[in-house]
């Protein structure tokens, strides 16, 4: 399994500080530039493929606009892992295909550390496979959707299942 | 059968249910979507063609552009000829062009009623809640989802029940209500539903239930709901909305669990001020350092209704707006402005030095005019003062009610607006 770094944040980052009112009209290239800009400038130019980003309380609080999810899933983000995620966030980024897991050991998570995070069963370990963290497991629907790539993909399949059986 | 809550009652009823449990995932029926030029069509219909299927129930839909009208340049003209062009193509005929704000121009167009199952592609859907609607937001993509097929799965919220009790003072309002609850209750009340009851609230007006309900996003609950009662039926039937009669005795069981019950007594509210950068960081006004203002916004589905521009109204009268602070107003719906030209508190405002904008989403959100520039300090009706959403990140917004507003456009700095009403 592939090491990917963690990104940590602290408590209520909200879709202002995620995506900007001020960049909404442009495209998700240059909304994602600016993905947490406010509260970290560098996040949004050095983050990579698979890198987690960990949030205390409140994640993704305010606006229901998707580019909040859609700007970490742009830059590559692989899961977000919080104590607590607003419910409008949590919906839209998995509806992405963007993970978001609630894990109240999401604190003893340490910025800039390298692991690996198995999806299924929610565990975040180092890289001698120690557990650092538990997060509550998606139920299997919505595993099923983030697997598909999100709600589009899943919907297009269960909508061509239906066509076949009737 | 279990006890039900109200918001229990109507997602059992959109799942074809007799009853639900807290916790318990259903799939329900949607009677109302409603989508604004943000949200809406520029960001589903590439998603529908994807799907390759059409809008499952045009009469359900409710489109509304706001957020981008009018528009301020080429790129905003585009986002609502794009809308428009999808209302003709999906034969929406519920479609609203620059009428007004999304929470406001349902319930004054007669689409909100109690029972109701509906979503909204904005985060301020828990407006609907004041009519006794389950109403919440959802995304982009969900919505999508409930385009084209008319359902969305929903995990059965746990209920907080919040009662209010007592006349609120002079100078007082719904907002500081909310602001207190903010920072009382905090904003991570996710999944939950809010459910408000007691005397202040059942004496209040149908806006200022709209602000109890809109603001329960702040909360970040699923949404902020009110028993329907005879001010409820008396606003629905001045719009002609006709109503079977289990909208009308729809109510929770009296033995229905809440998660928690938290009790306030509004006689001894003061006015409240949310301090940078968190509507949680809500304190009394006469706890609040008096800053001087560059700007005093009156604007957006929380704090521009007809009631809110009057409430700013009681307090302009005979006064004039403070020398190098600008107070700018933007009436929530064309219908507002139409109305508070006709009485004259239209004129008051004018006359006291408020600058007028189009209606619509505004600077609340950093859209349209009346943004900040770096170091300025405003203070505003609306419902969020997160770091960066009125334009520069180097700005400090406070939030209050339209009377501690215009009374602090009157003084020039942050002030207490019981001063000015004696």
């Amino acid at each position: 399994m592939n090491l990917v770094r963690i990104w940590k944040f602290g408590d209520q980052i909200d879709t202002d500080v995620l995506a900007p009112g001020r960049y909404m009209k442009g495209t998700i290239d240059e909304l994602a530039a600016h993905c947490l800009e406010a509260v970290r400038a560098e996040f949004a130019a050095q983050v990579k493929p698979g890198d987690l980003v960990v949030g205390g309380v409140g994640f993704g609080i305010g606006s229901s606009r998707e580019q909040a999810a859609q700007a970490l899933k742009h830059l590559g983000v692989g899961a977000v892992i919080a104590t607590g995620a607003a419910r409008i966030f949590y919906r839209n980024a998995i509806n992405l295909g963007l993970p978001v897991l609630v894990s109240a050991d999401a604190a003893k998570l340490a910025d800039g550390a390298m692991v690996q995070l198995d999806l299924a069963s929610g565990s975040v370990n180092d890289a001698d496979g120690n557990l650092l963290a538990q997060c509550e497991p998606l139920p299997d629907f919505l595993l099923e959707v983030v697997r598909d790539g999100g709600l589009i993909p899943n919907l297009k399949k269960r909508l061509a299942a239906n066509r076949t059986a009737t | 059968m279990m006890p039900q809550t109200i918001s229990q009652k109507i997602i059992a009823r959109a799942a074809g249910r007799a009853s639900v449990a807290v916790g318990e995932i259903v799939t329900c029926a949607v009677d109302l979507a409603m989508m604004h030029d943000s949200g809406g069509p520029r960001r589903v219909e590439s998603k529908l063609r994807e799907l390759g299927v059409g809008i499952w129930d045009p009469s359900k839909v409710v489109l509304v552009s706001d957020h981008y009208t009018p528009a301020i340049d080429v790129d905003s003209a585009g986002i609502l000829s794009l809308a428009r062009k999808f209302a003709v193509l999906h034969q929406i005929n519920n479609f609203y062009d620059g009428e007004g704000i999304c929470h406001v121009i349902l319930p004054e167009r007669g689409h909100m009623k109690p029972g109701l199952f509906a979503v909204g592609g904005d985060s301020h859907s828990p407006s609907g809640g004041a009519y006794g609607a389950f109403m919440v937001g959802i995304g982009a993509t969900e919505m999508a989802g409930v385009l084209a097929t008319g359902e969305i799965w929903v995990r059965v919220p746990a209920t907080i029940r919040v009662e209010w009790n007592g006349s609120l003072g002079r100078g007082l309002a719904a907002k500081d209500i909310l602001l207190k609850l903010c920072a009382t209750l905090g904003m991570n009340n996710d999944y939950k539903v809010i459910e408000y009851v007691g005397s202040t609230v059942a004496a209040m007006s149908m806006n200022e239930r709209l602000t109890m309900s809109n603001m329960s996003a702040e909360l970040g609950a699923k949404t902020g709901i009110i028993a329907p009662d005879a001010t409820t039926f008396a606003d629905l039937a001045a719009k002609g909305v006709a109503l079977e009669d289990w909208r009308r005795e729809l109510a929770g069981d009296s033995d229905a669990h809440y998660e928690a019950v938290h009790r306030f007594d509004a006689t001894s509210l003061a006015p409240q001020v949310a301090a940078p950068h968190t509507p949680a960081n809500s304190h009394s006004v006469v706890d609040t350092d008096k800053r001087k203002l560059d700007q005093a916004y009156l604007g957006a589905c929380t704090g521009a209704k007809e009631n809110d521009l009057r409430m700013a109204a009681e307090i302009l009268k005979g006064r004039k707006v403070a020398k190098g602070t600008r107070l700018l107003i933007a009436p929530a719906s064309t219908q507002t402005t139409a109305k508070l030209a006709a009485d004259g508190t239209l004129a008051i405002l004018l006359g006291a030095g408020a600058q007028m904008l189009p209606t619509g989403c505004g600077a609340c959100a950093g859209y349209g005019a009346g943004v900040l520039a770096d170091g300025e300090v405003g203070i505003a009706s609306t419902a969020r003062n997160f770091k960066g959403r009125m334009g520069s990140s180097k700005a400090d917004v406070y939030l209050a009610s339209p009377y501690t507003v215009a009374a602090s456009a009157v003084k020039g700095e942050i002030a207490d607006p019981r001063e000015f009403l004696e």
